[in-house]
């Protein structure tokens, strides 16, 4: 099988279809394959006795069994603390500061991409393989760049917009090069189950998947009553906690008014709910922070190319200012309707990545406060 | 680089001799009647299983009719305390267990479960930083409704060996029924009955180069114990189920063949053991040797690292095809510190950082010097890295 047998890869296995793809891929090419799970913090149990969602044992039991049935080791990794620390932690007080995170970025930044993929390199390992559907190439100039992958539907480079030049040097996506139906097609040549699981990794360590039960729970203070205002100052009603709600929300507000209104932000400070109507509704700019280039050098002007704002978003076109403080500023050509404090604007140039940083609170909100 | 495959977990299972596969082959399919049977199949069985009995029942230094055949070694260890306890309820005597922190789950989930169910009361003694059992402490804590004690005879994690002999002599005295777990100690240490005064005494055919799946239980002469599985007659009515005939040849053998045989093995573990021992207190920063110095068995070395997650360090271990365990060791990812340590004095950090390595008959220095070789780069590599970090 040609030198593979010399490059050992770890695959992250989560015992769903795509990562287990991956590990047979590699199996497959002729890699020296080893399996990891991580193990992540997830709520012990939910009221009415549900299970988590994630790392279940069934899960674990899965991927154990897939490994074994692929001839390689399988150890699971206690990611428990350091998940908590960084990641359910930052969930709880960027919803405190009236920002929606997302977290599947801040996991690819702080533990998959890094905690995982140093012990991944710590074992002697080349590469870190995971299950997503993007791609990693080499430019001329011997970059590397990080791709779509090839099935646009599926693609998930939104959330690997964090990795750097280090991180991609070792990194392997082998089911970026297919489309989901053709990795189905695969997991039954390979003889895994195919079964459908849950394709999202969103708020994986939330038992039920509802964070507003979650925030209620572990952080009941935010959820306190408001009021809900126009930027005028005109209080309309009363809002059941900020973190219900979100922007460009229009049904659900419980306020009657003559024309249809919009959430436009929350204002945390003072536990208020702007609303208003649709021609207050959206902007064509925004600023992002913690900006990571994937490239490794930080343009030196201006430029145009497209970005998204959320994971499912259309890229639009738009012109990027990088700015200083790892900071970038973005022009839209069109008002965007629904740009949320906290997620991610990340760069395109056709299908490659050029990076990504974290949307911070809209200009509107900020102005009121 | 070659792969190399060394194991050292012995405590956790042993390959079966290949002269005891080779005793126990016949009955699987030439002499395959049931020993409970009346024809002339169920005979031969019948012999092959009472020919092991009293194999077993020299070396026990006991009755043959004293042995009873298990499943294992949490079979008789649920047996024999489930049994004691439910027979002093029958006969109306008190309802109070002394056991200890350092016993198998067997032991002690049977024995909180007695507690948390069937209205037993539990005490469980202290032990030293070395694991042992003070028989002071042992006495203080028996008193006039105390039925049974179960006290193991050498840890599996720590593998400190404990005073039975004296422990029992005071059980005795005070008329306590005594029993103790020798799945760990079976095929390294004494396992005569009468030197060591036990009432009741569970091994396991895998420790020591037998088959999984077969145990024994000894119980003295005159205990009554309620049966754990109720069913048809075997065993005097005391374990119910077709007889194992295989493994139970199997068990006798590798029984016999462990003690003919004691004096060359023991020197061999104690060997290795020591030459492990010593070059990991000189090779890895800051380790220690867990359980006792001097009183543990002989194949059985155990350690504490600083700072070095137990999980992550045999995941670094097995990638270099060596097979070893910890006392918290987990295939969930989500590791409990092993009680066992807690209960030596050991902190939470220093009980998810321990590590177990036990010798056997095929270890070579060779295989030593190699695993210490890994365990140390190991070790380097994962404090280098700050992956031992919780």
């Amino acid at each position: 099988m040609g030198n593979n047998a010399d490059i050992r890869v770890v695959v992250a296995m989560s015992g769903g279809v795509d990562s287990s793809v991956a590990a047979a891929l590699l199996v497959e090419q002729g890699y020296d394959v080893v399996g990891m799970m991580m193990r992540l913090w997830s709520e012990p149990t939910v009221a009415g006795g549900a299970h988590n969602r994630c790392c279940t044992p069934d899960q674990m039991s899965d991927a154990r069994r897939i490994a074994n049935k692929l001839g390689i080791p399988f150890y699971v990794l206690d990611t428990q603390d350091v998940f908590r620390s960084t990641i359910v932690s930052f969930f709880i007080e960027q919803h405190r500061e009236g920002v929606t995170p997302n977290p599947c970025l801040e996991c690819n930044r702080h533990i998959r991409f890094d905690y995982l993929q140093r012990n991944a390199l710590a074992l002697d390992a080349d590469y870190l393989a995971t299950g997503h559907y993007a791609r990693v190439a080499q430019g001329d100039d011997g970059r590397f760049l990080l791709k779509k992958g090839l099935d646009d539907a599926k693609d998930q480079s939104y959330v690997l917009s964090v990795m750097g030049q280090e991180q991609l040097s070792h990194a392997l996506f082998p089911v970026g090069e297919y489309a989901k139906p053709d990795v189905r097609l695969l997991a039954e040549r390979f003889g895994l189950p195919t079964a459908s699981k849950k394709d999202s990794q969103d708020l994986c360590f939330i038992g039920d998947g509802n964070y507003r039960r979650f925030l209620n729970e572990h952080a009941p203070e935010m959820m306190s009553a408001g009021p809900i205002m126009r930027r005028s100052g005109e209080i309309l009603g009363t809002h059941e906690g900020l973190p219900n709600y979100t922007i460009g929300q229009r049904k659900g507000l419980g306020v009657q008014y003559s024309e249809p209104l919009f959430v436009l932000g929350m204002d945390s400070a003072r536990n208020t709910l702007i609303v208003g109507t649709a021609d207050e509704l959206g902007s064509s700019e925004l600023t992002a922070k913690r900006v990571n280039w994937v490239s490794g050098e930080t343009p030196s002007e201006a430029f145009r190319a497209e970005v998204k704002i959320r994971y499912k978003a259309k890229p639009m076109p738009a012109l990027i200012e990088p700015l200083d403080d790892d900071r970038m500023h973005i022009t839209f050509d069109m008002p965007m309707r629904d740009i949320s404090a906290g997620q991610g604007a990340v760069i395109y140039d056709g299908d490659v990545c050029l990076g990504g940083g974290v949307i911070e609170r809209t200009r509107e909100v900020v102005a009121l406060a | 680089m070659s792969k190399r495959a060394i194991y050292l977990d012995h405590s956790a299972t042993t390959p079966t001799d290949p002269r005891v596969l080779e005793a126990m082959l016949p009955y699987f399919n030439e002499s395959y009647g049931n020993p409970s049977s009346a024809h002339g199949f169920g005979r031969k069985a019948d012999r092959a299983v009472e020919d092991a009995r009293e194999m077993i029942a020299k070396i026990f230094n006991c009755k043959p009719s004293e042995v009873i055949f298990t499943s294992g070694g949490s079979e008789s260890d649920n047996l024999a305390v489930r049994g004691a306890a439910w027979d002093a309820r029958r006969h109306g005597k008190g309802l109070h267990i002394v056991t200890t922190p350092l016993e198998h789950d067997a032991v002690g989930k049977t024995a909180k479960q007695l507690a948390d169910v069937a209205g037993f009361e539990m005490t469980v003694l202290p032990v030293d930083h070395d694991g042992l059992v003070d028989v002071e402490d042992f006495a203080a804590a028996c008193g006039e409704s105390t039925t049974v004690a179960s006290i193991m005879y050498a840890n599996n994690e720590i593998g400190t060996i404990q005073p039975i002999a004296q422990l029992a002599a005071h059980a005795k005295e005070r008329g306590i029924l005594f029993h103790t777990d020798a799945v760990q100690a079976a095929g390294q240490l004494t396992l005569d009955v009468q030197a060591l005064g036990v009432d009741m005494m569970s091994v396991s055919a895998h420790k020591f180069y037998g088959p999984k799946g077969v145990g024994a239980l000894y119980v003295r002469e005159g205990i009554d114990l309620v049966p754990s599985q109720s069913g048809g007659s075997h065993e005097n009515g005391r374990r119910a189920g077709t007889l194992n005939t295989p493994g139970i040849v199997g068990l006798a053998y590798a029984l016999k063949l462990a003690y003919d045989e004691l004096e060359q093995h023991t020197q061999h573990y104690q060997v290795m053991r020591d030459r492990l021992i010593g070059s990991v207190l000189t090779r890895v920063p800051d380790a220690r040797l867990s359980g006792h110095p001097e009183r543990r068995l002989p194949t059985h070395a155990s350690f504490i690292f600083n700072d070095i997650n137990s999980d992550m360090l045999l995941m670094h271990l097995d990638m270099k095809g060596i097979a070893a365990s910890s006392g918290s060791a987990c295939k969930t990812g989500n590791p409990e510190p092993s009680n066992v340590l807690l209960a030596l004095g050991y902190s939470r950090e220093d009980a998810l950082s321990s590590l177990r390595l036990t010798v056997g008959r095929s270890t070579t220095a060779n295989d030593i010097d190699y695993a210490v070789d890994v365990l140390a780069e190991s070790v380097e590599k994962i404090q280098q890295l700050g992956l031992g970090v919780r």
